[in-house]
């Protein structure tokens, strides 16, 4: 299998320039200040009383969510400046000449590149999120409802906008494909606000917008199928109080993904890899 | 396995891009253990015609067998490329790599037995002699070292064919020397080597086989000898009186340069001919000198000819 060759090259480039080193010391670092942001919430007074163990797991998981939102976007971010240039920079500084001049065809070329791209998401993003759960639940004994699954969204919102920065690498320049596949990932993320306020409003063609780009990049719906699975029951009860204007906060969700939409993300995922290296077949390096 | 009796042909293979033509209608043969030298002025096609070869470009007309696989049958020219070794011209390799590893990554490419890489890059980094820095990062090497280094990559696995662009533009004099003994070498083992150029000694000295492509077209080709006819002679001679002149004229064009004559349009094999009248109307020959036009006189007078 020559994919797997690419595979384990975009690996080795990811630990030889030490960008697995920076992330995985900058995640430390993030990860041991949230923890010591943790271990301070038991120490917050109310009126001089301490706070129950509920009202503690509940400012735990509303922390925690807001932390994970912040390295999903970092994992988003490096996926992209790691995704954007494969192909590209590799067209443009003449490697691909020697590589596809090989008896490797494009599919295995494009395939490999995402199979590496798609290991170095998964350890970041499980690693990362497993050391940050581990570390909550030391220090003030709180593990979500459903890490696991909370990993498996993360690992999946990384591969989707990997995914589309491989297709954007086949055709564009790295540092176009890059803020081309960022923008898209803002919008997304505002398209599941604005989808919410619609719900909230019941105005359908708002809501429509909303759900068309969750369908369009399934990054923010993902997201969503994140955070339920870090919400402790306590808090849909509270959340689902609003109402559907809950729909709205970017770091809320009212119920679990729907398998359709799992499934569906699933065929993005292999639509847009399929797309890449349709694209690449025509590509002259 | 039996080697096909010619290593690359093609027929009419044509690559347009919008109005741009960059090869038009491309036609030759290469035999099985050639070393056939592309030579043409920037911009000729050259490159374009190695991209077609190797699958890195499609082309928009005509075809072109290489190994005995048609481009037209990817399966097929895939596999035909584990035989293949390719040096482009535009040689970079991972620069966070080190040589050995970039030659490892494409003994993995080409399939080659894994029992067998350690040999065969021993061996790859001997012959371009980067034998002693085989341990450093490729981003340390000066251009000169890398394009060794893409000429080991090129020769990796012992392949029937390899395609060598602009090989030794980034190479110092004993560089140069060093590519042109591996080329003898590879021919000396039965490789078929397709050698881009526009340095015309170059390809003069290790080709025995050539085409001179200009604006996208073949201009000439076939072997160098023959492009290389000598097609003029001098001679130095004494005692041919009466009618000498008229003589020398039925042979050729004539030309005196102080003591010799020279006799232009004349083949090699008239030259006895030649001498042999001259004896036979008394004159004295003291020398007798065919004179070899240079690659470069034919190739400049082909472009020439070819664009008035």
């Amino acid at each position: 299998m020559r994919a797997l060759v690419i595979a384990r090259l975009v690996i080795r480039e990811g630990a030889r320039r030490r960008l697995l080193l920076a992330l995985l010391i900058l995640t430390l670092v993030i990860i041991g200040l949230t923890g010591w942001g943790f271990s301070r919430i038991p120490t917050i007074n109310q009126g001089g009383a301490p706070l129950s163990e509920l009202q503690v797991k509940l400012i735990a998981s509303q922390f925690l969510i807001l932390t994970m939102f912040m390295f999903s976007f970092v994992l988003a971010m490096a996926a992209v400046f790691v995704a954007s240039p494969q192909i590209s920079g590799d067209v443009e500084n003449g490697t691909a000449l020697a590589i596809l001049s090989r008896p490797i065809g494009r599919a295995e070329y494009v395939g490999g590149k995402w199979i590496g791209l798609a290991a170095l998401v998964a350890v970041y993003a499980g690693g990362a999120a497993a050391i940050e759960l581990g570390v909550v639940n030391a220090v003030v004994g709180y593990v979500p409802p459903e890490p696991l699954s909370f990993i498996a969204f993360v690992i999946a919102e990384g591969l989707v906008i990997m995914t589309l920065a491989l297709l954007l690498s086949t055709r564009l320049s790295g540092m176009v494909g890059g803020v081309i596949a960022l923008v898209l990932f803002g919008i997304a993320w505002i398209g599941g606000i604005v989808g919410g306020i619609g719900a909230a409003f019941d105005n359908a063609t708002i809501t429509h917008v909303g759900t068309a780009t969750k369908l369009i990049l399934p990054t923010d719906g993902l997201w969503r199928g994140a955070v339920y699975a870090l919400e402790p029951q306590s808090l849909i009860a509270v959340g689902s109080q609003a109402g559907p204007a809950s729909a709205a906060n970017p770091f809320f969700a009212t119920a679990a993904a729907p398998l359709a939409f799992e499934l569906y993300v699933v065929g993005w995922i292999a639509l847009v890899l399929g797309l890449a290296i349709y694209s690449f077949h025509a590509r002259e390096p | 396995m039996s080697e096909p009796a010619l290593a690359i042909r093609t027929e009419e293979l044509g690559k347009r891009y919008g109005k741009i033509t960059a090869l038009a209608g491309l036609t030759m043969s290469i035999p099985t253990g050639a070393v056939f030298g592309f030579l043409g002025p920037n911009g000729a096609g050259k490159t374009t015609a190695v991209k077609l070869l190797l699958g890195l470009a499609r082309a928009t007309s005509g075809e072109a067998w290489v190994l005995d696989a048609p481009l037209s049958d990817r399966n097929a020219h895939r596999r035909a490329r584990r035989r293949i070794g390719y040096l482009p011209e535009l040689f970079r390799y991972q620069h966070w790599l080190s040589a050995k590893e970039v030659l490892r990554v494409h003994c993995d490419l080409i399939g080659l037995d894994r029992a067998s890489w350690d040999a065969d890059v021993k061996d790859a980094l001997e012959t371009v002699g980067l034998k002693e820095r085989a341990d450093d990062r490729v981003g340390g090497y000066s251009k000169g070292m890398q394009q060794r280094l893409g000429l080991g990559v090129a020769l990796l696995g012992r392949p029937a064919l390899v395609l060598l662009d602009e090989p030794t533009s980034a190479l110092d004099p004993v560089g140069r020397h060093d590519v042109r003994e591996v080329i003898r070498a590879l021919a000396g083992r039965g490789t078929t080597v397709f050698l881009n150029s526009h340095l015309l000694t170059e390809v003069e000295q290790v080709c025995e086989r050539v085409a001179i492509v200009d604006h996208g077209r073949v201009i000439q080709v076939g072997p160098l000898t023959e492009l290389l006819r000598a097609d003029a002679v001098r001679v130095r001679i004494t005692g041919l009186e009466n009618g000498g002149q008229e003589l020398l004229r039925s042979y050729g064009e004539l030309q005196t340069e102080g003591e010799w004559i020279v006799v232009r349009g004349l083949s090699m094999d008239r030259v006895p001919d030649l001498v042999h009248a001259i004896v036979e109307r008394g004159g004295r020959v003291y020398a007798v000198e065919p004179r070899h036009e240079t690659l470069e006189d034919r190739f400049l007078s082909l472009l020439e000819k070819g664009h008035p």
